[in-house]
């Protein structure tokens, strides 16, 4: 089997997908026909070389995969750490996320069913999306909040010239969370022909473990990578934290190797302290939303809080299970990081390699830096960082060129 | 037998349905959803659910949505709906509460079926509990006395009909259309089949919801199943009234539309 086919599940989750106290299914009754269905059809397609060779022959000849190892030698000098980039900036439609929506794209020709619904915040995983159905002739409908149509109005264009629609949502807050919901209201009326095709480890199982073993491909290739040109596991892996697929997708391949340290970096927005923030782990606490039981932002009743994060991909007030799971047991840590401190190391990365990251990857970026002196001095030498470079900047460039004040006036 | 058991064994012996209406409590205030909720009651309402309302109901439709939002805009508290459950307890009706999970989770499970059970309520309705994850709430709802209310779908198999019945005590809740609540213009072809299939699987009262809105629908509804349950039509009295009198007016005519539907079941 090659690297980037996904291999048989793990022990976790459960058969009804718990994490520990974590996952299951907290979802209308109506919706479970359906989840059964997926994870039949998720399950037997695991255990089939063909849809495997078929995965693997569209990320390989469609997706560009494996991505690059890449060492960014002149941002490790400014660091204090030799750090390795997986470059899934180079991927098509420029982030980790094609490889989940190419699995699950494969899995709904393979289910017989026509449509795909999907949420999206900044639009990454509604690009993604639509292109998938493109490509497999698909109907396609994406959710996305009002106050993101506007921050994002290129990727909206993008999704409408690929064939989606695209409707803005004015619900609740009208943000990530309540494109969420509306998705999911549009599966329950819809499940017969439709598969909502969600863009992150989240929601109610199997996705949570569907979503993980169709990026892990990421994890095994850095792995082997690393290896290849160090001849060394890494001392940390490093990724930015919002649903949590693109930092499962590079640790599940690590999780068996006791030496090497997982690192997930939440969006701290304007400090922890501020209350405005996405770090669920950080700074929720265990409940249901989504269909799963997790990390949360929310208050005493239960209400959800509105999350704030520079960036719109990590700008979401719950967390896949398994990270809940991760966190608990203590094999991964959690740390904010600050809209200010991801930014820091947005320039830094800028300047010193010609890569422009996605700003949810420069919170991975900006975890390196932090860590990089504990670990030189826990290790008594240069530690060995891998970062998951999780997609490219192009859609960041108002939101950074604002922040950076380098816009001219007229634009 | 729960005092919805009663109920529902009086109006079958009235070969009648009964009427179950539902309101999101603290909208558009505490005192105001108390207030609706026992017009509700004075006009013929069997059965008033009071719903909880959730910053992300994933089952609701715009109207409910809308109201929730108005709700928890003017800082509607559980701890209030537990004082409207036992406001409208007082007029003598049965009141269950319909509420999504986490809130319940938040309040602590057993702590919440302790002070439904002490405000008079009889049980929950749970739209995004199954009795797969319900291990907690079915231990609780034992501890206390109160009814479970869990949701069966046209979609369910004949398995998970059969093992959710075997949780639900008090009423079940049949969907009649795979979707959200929201009143529609016709009633649903899938409900009946799905009553039926039911009744191979349980003794227990059905109520059928999701889109109900007018007193011929409720009729029609009454024709083959134990309870009616009514929602968004009720909750758009009150959001489309130009003033909070002319939304009671609307309400109480709603209702008693509603409940003269269920007392003629369309056979
Ligand atoms: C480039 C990139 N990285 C990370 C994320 C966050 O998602 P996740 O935590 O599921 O990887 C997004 C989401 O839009 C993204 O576009």
């Amino acid at each position: 089997m090659s690297a980037n086919a996904p291999a048989p599940t793990g022990q976790l989750p459960d058969a009804a997908g718990h994490f520990g106290r974590f996952g299951g299914r907290f979802v209308p009754e109506a919706l479970v026909a359906a989840l059964d269905e997926l994870d039949a059809a998720y399950r037997k397609a695991m255990g089939d070389e063909s849809f495997l060779a078929e995965f693997d022959g569209l990320l390989r000849g469609y997706a560009g995969t494996p991505s690059l190892l890449y060492p960014a030698e002149r941002f490790s000098a400014k660091i204090g750490a030799r750090v390795l980039l997986k470059r899934e900036d180079l991927n098509h439609t420029g982030a980790h996320k094609v490889r989940n929506v190419l699995g699950q794209a494969l899995l709904t020709k393979r289910m017989g069913k026509r449509r795909v619904i999907a949420e999206t915040g900044a639009g990454q995983h509604g690009v993604a999306t639509a292109t998938a159905a493109a490509l497999f002739d698909l109907d396609c409908v994406v959710y996305m909040g009002e106050v993101d149509t506007r921050r994002q109005a290129l990727n909206v264009a993008r999704m409408r010239m690929l064939g989606a629609t695209v409707v803005p949502v004015t619900a609740g807050s009208r943000t990530l969370k309540d494109a969420m919901n509306e998705a999911m209201r549009d599966w329950v009326a819809n499940v017969d022909d439709t598969h909502y095709l969600i863009g992150t480890a989240a929601g109610p199982h199997p996705f949570p473990e569907m979503v993980r073993d169709f990026v892990r491909g990421i994890g095994e290739e850095a792995r082997q990578q690393c290896l290849d040109l160090t001849g060394a596991l890494p001392d940390a892996v490093a990724a930015c934290v919002g649903g949590g697929s693109n930092a499962l997708g590079i640790f599940h391949a690590f999780v068996g190797d006791p030496g090497v340290r997982l690192y997930g970096f939440e969006a701290g927005g304007e400090g922890m302290e501020t209350g405005r923030h996405a770090a669920s782990i950080t700074g929720g606490s265990s409940g249901v939303l989504h269909g799963t039981r997790t990390y949360v932002l929310q208050d005493s009743d239960g209400q959800t809080i509105e999350s704030h994060s520079i960036s719109a991909g990590l700008d979401y007030p719950g967390v896949g299970p398994e990270h809940a799971w991760l966190h608990d047991s203590g094999r991964a840590t959690y740390t904010p990081v600050t809209d200010r401190e991801a930014m820091a190391a947005f320039e830094l990365l800028c300047r010193t390699e010609g890569i422009i990251p996605a700003i949810e990857s420069a919170h991975a970026l900006a975890g390196a830096l932090k860590i990089a002196p504990g670990l030189a001095a826990e290790l008594g030498r240069e530690p060995l960082i891998v970062v998951n470079l999780s997609g490219r900047g192009d859609k960041d460039v108002h939101t950074a060129g604002e922040y950076f004040g380098i816009l001219d006036k007229e634009q | 037998m729960s005092r919805i058991g009663v109920a529902f064994d009086k109006a079958r012996a009235d070969g009648r349905a009964v009427l179950v209406g539902c309101m999101p409590a603290g909208f558009p205030t505490v005192e105001g959803s108390i207030a609706a909720m026992t017009a509700m009651v004075d006009a013929g309402v069997d059965v008033i659910e009071v719903e909880i309302p959730y910053s992300d109901p994933v089952m609701d439709g715009p109207v409910i949505q809308k109201a929730s939002d108005i709700a928890l805009a003017g800082g509607v508290r559980v701890a209030d709906a537990l004082r409207i459950v036992e406001a409208v307890a007082a007029t003598g009706a049965p009141v269950v509460t319909m509420t999504y999970w986490n809130p319940i989770e938040q309040y602590g499970v057993d702590a919440f079926a302790r002070d439904m059970a002490a405000a008079g309520g009889t049980g929950l309705i749970t739209p995004d509990l199954i009795p797969d994850e319900a291990d907690e709430w079915l231990a609780a709802s034992d501890a206390h006395g109160l009814d479970r209310t869990f949701l069966v779908s046209p979609s369910s198999t004949d398995a998970r009909l059969k093992m959710t019945v075997e949780h639900c005590r008090g009423f079940v809740y049949a969907t009649a259309i795979m979707g959200v609540t929201g009143a529609r213009a016709q009633t649903s072809d899938a409900a009946p089949v799905l009553v039926s299939r039911l009744r191979e699987v349980t003794e227990l009262p059905v109520g059928v919801g999701l889109g109900v809105g007018t007193g011929a629908q409720a009729g029609t509804v009454a024709g083959y199943a134990d309870g009616v349950i009514v929602g968004s039509a009720l909750v758009r009295c009150l959001l489309d009234a130009p003033d909070p009198a002319a939304g009671l007016a609307a309400l109480r005519a709603l209702s008693a539309e509603l409940a003269d539907g269920v007392r003629n079941p369309r056979r």
